[in-house]
């Protein structure tokens, strides 16, 4: 029983992960009908501002202590992370909690991001066919995937979880079943934190008069240019919303997997798998898609299931999108006449 | 099918194999005339070639035929582990399992087309990276990669030769191929040319007529009656059966294998390079191969200190930003220039290499009619 718990709860921190990728790529296709092949490199933007952030804190001031010497007989250095120096407790504090900190940090950077993106660059391709799309996306994919390369290097950058939360939790305690099921506390955070971002999306969308207006557009755009609503503005807004949610995704995910720079490209093949088992252009599909494939992959890497059929923890998702392809023409939940061939 | 050719597809065919076979003296200026080098041209060559012929005349983009080379590549090693060093039972043993995988992943794959057929095909190339890594060890050698050892058995030249010390090498009837020779090479370039003909051939033929026919509105094709899946599935079989071959002649000159020739980056790789040549044209995706592999080896080979001995005669307060700032694009940067690059063609000539050489052409050709001919490259979706 508790291994089964263990393997949804491990399920649905990843599926939280896939499915914010896969909102933003759904919102994106969805409104501007663009396939997107930079929206992993997004993610991965995301986590190196929660890198970049915990480097501007830990930027410290030497003094050396003329007195004193170390163990080693070189001069004792003491070094003061200025942030400390000048804001004192609130320093500190600042400094445990750099990661969901720096999800400040991440907001307007990826915003601005997104928004440069689509006036730059995919502006330009709305006309072209969707294979043109992917091949620009994909380049921009490389380049920005290469820039973060020369700038922060090849190997992961661990990022550690505020210390409050650093620990694990028994989450058997909840359903009466005492210390059992020990499960990381970031892992939980990570879970309803999706969950908020996700409700916070759907709210915009659905209870907004902006976002009724970009729903309006994505079922009839030329009707609601012809209401004299700069549809294309909304449009690149939403650009940058689906850049946010992706970043932020990104940043809270560095304390689960340390970032490197080819992170976003991992996460974007499964999250494509994702949007297309969900149904394109649906944005409840994507996210229901990302849960249930979360899940079902880490049930894949039990070791029971792998015992009577080996290798299957490597190839569920796929396995999962070419069954639903082959037998769904529309995935999950598409909407009918949307991309259906 | 096979009646004659047209006169200018013969100068064609001429013209390639005369460059193909005299690379070594025109790379010589270059700096680029080994045969390690050179045969990669080949096989990178064969490999776009053989991509065009399923995403230039279809317009299917395959996102996953990375699995066929890899296919095509533990194939020939397993005929050298096996069989014999010889190359051909090799070359002939990639090709076949490569076209039987081919057979059933675009039999499955073109149930669906435009960015579904993208992602099953994608799929299924991952599925065979990620078993070939895992599961399939016993086949596949895991991580170490598939490598000849002295214990394989190699029925066939057990019976004529007496095993000698060491590893034997592979061969072409007694001329090793392996090691980077000038043996190694000639058998690529021969392999393209071949692969080159046939590619003429098809794009001639009434089936590559067809090919674009479905390329360019596939609907009206099933109006007319014709059911387009067996072409398509034709198509994606030789273009698969290309990619074997390259597998295949991969481990000829190298026979040693791992999982990461099927990732989905390699198979990225060859539709930058055929993108960059020019889609749908004949010369282009070789042309883009060899571009790609070139400059992937010139430029990262580069290091700063290279930069600082070009730049050396510039005042320091300019050398020194502008070494630092294309010191970014040498070396390990040598992706960030492909991207640059990539995205450029991408967005200003989407007929590739092919296209600006035919507008540089129709410049100095003002002849009336000269310059208007029909471009060879129109990319339209899929769908």
């Amino acid at each position: 029983m508790d291994a089964i718990l263990l393997q949804v709860l491990n399920g649905l921190d990843k599926g939280g992960a896939y499915a914010l990728i896969a909102l933003g790529l759904t919102l994106v296709f969805g409104t501007l009908g663009v396939v997107n092949f930079a929206h992993g490199a997004l993610f991965m933007l995301g986590a190196f501002c929660a890198v970049t952030f915990d480097k501007l804190l830990k930027l410290e001031s030497v003094v050396v202590d003329p007195e004193k010497t170390t163990a080693w007989g070189s001069k004792l250095e003491i070094r003061t992370p200025y942030v400390e120096a000048w804001l004192g407790d609130f320093g500190r504090f600042l400094h445990d909690y750099s990661v969901p900190a720096s999800i400040l940090l991440a907001i307007p950077v990826m915003l601005v991001i997104g928004i440069v993106m689509e006036r730059g660059l995919i502006r330009h391709f709305y006309k072209r066919p969707h294979a043109d799309q992917i091949l620009v996306t994909f380049g921009l994919a490389i380049v920005i995937q290469e820039v973060i390369k020369h700038f922060f290097g090849a190997n992961p950058i661990p990022q550690p979880a505020p210390p409050a939360f650093a620990g694990t939790a028994y989450v058997g305690a909840l359903f009466g079943m005492g210390q059992t099921l020990a499960y990381p506390w970031w892992r939980i955070i990570y879970m309803f934190f999706s969950l908020a971002v996700i409700g916070a999306v759907f709210a915009f969308l659905q209870f907004t008069t902006y976002g009724m207006v970009v729903r309006a557009g994505m079922h009839d755009r030329q009707t609601v240019g012809f209401l004299g609503i700069d549809i294309q503005r909304r449009f690149t807004v939403v650009f940058g919303l689906a850049a946010v949610v992706a970043g932020v995704a990104g940043v809270m995910y560095t304390p689960i997997l340390p970032p490197d720079y080819h992170m976003g490209m991992d996460f974007l093949v499964l999250s494509f798998v994702v949007v297309v088992v969900g149904g394109m252009g649906s944005l409840g599909g994507a996210v229901a898609a990302g849960f249930l494939l979360g899940i079902l992959q880490s049930f894949a890497s039990m070791n029971e299931v792998k015992s009577i059929v080996p290798g299957i923890d490597h190839i569920i998702i796929y396995l999962v999108a070419v069954v639903v392809l082959l037998t769904l023409p529309r995935g999950l939940f598409g909407r009918k006449g949307v991309m259906e061939e | 099918m096979w009646n004659n050719p047209a006169r200018n597809d013969w100068f064609l065919l001429a013209g390639f194999s005369l460059v193909v076979l005299c690379l070594p003296l025109i790379l010589e200026p270059i700096g680029a005339a080994y045969p390690a080098l050179m045969q990669k041209f080949c096989i990178f060559g064969i490999f776009a070639i053989g991509f065009n012929i399923l995403f230039g005349l279809t317009g299917y983009l395959s996102f996953g035929h990375a699995a066929f080379l890899g296919v095509g590549s533990y194939a020939a090693v397993w005929s050298f582990k096996l069989l014999t060093m010889n190359a051909i039972p090799a070359i002939v043993f990639a090709i076949v399992c490569a076209a039987a995988f081919a057979l059933v992943i675009g039999y499955v794959s073109l149930k669906r087309s435009g960015i579904y057929f993208s992602i099953l095909t994608l799929a299924f190339a991952q599925m065979s990276y990620n078993l070939a890594y895992s599961v399939l060890t016993p086949l596949t050698n895991g991580e170490t990669g598939l490598q000849l050892s002295l214990q394989d058995p190699r029925i066939i030249d057990a019976l004529f030769v007496a095993p000698q010390a060491g590893l034997p090498r592979v061969n072409l009837f007694g001329t090793y191929t392996s090691g980077g020779g000038y043996a190694g090479f000639y058998l690529c370039a021969a392999a393209l040319i071949v692969c080159f003909f046939i590619a003429l051939r098809i794009f001639r033929s009434p089936f590559g007529l067809m090919l674009r026919a479905i390329k360019s509105n596939q609907n009206r094709m099933r109006y007319t009656g014709f059911n387009t899946r067996p072409y398509l599935l034709a198509a994606f079989v030789i273009s698969g059966m290309y990619a074997g071959l390259a597998g295949g002649l991969m481990a000829v000159t190298d026979p040693l294998v791992g999982a990461e020739r099927m990732q989905w980056t390699a198979s990225g790789e060859v539709v930058l390079m055929t993108i960059l040549g020019g889609a749908g044209t004949l010369v282009g995706p070789v042309l883009g191969a060899a571009v790609i592999k070139y400059f992937e080896n010139i430029f990262s080979s580069f290091s700063v200190t290279t930069l600082q001995g070009v730049f050396g005669f510039l005042p320091d307060a300019i050398e020194r930003p502008l070494v630092s700032f294309l010191s970014l694009f040498v070396g390990d940067g040598w992706n960030l220039t492909l991207g640059v690059v990539f995205m450029l063609i991408v967005i200003f000539l989407p007929g590739g290499l092919m296209e600006g050489l035919r507008r540089i052409w129709s410049l100095f050709d003002r002849r009336p009619g000269g310059g208007d001919k029909v471009p060879a490259a129109q990319t339209q979706p899929a769908e």
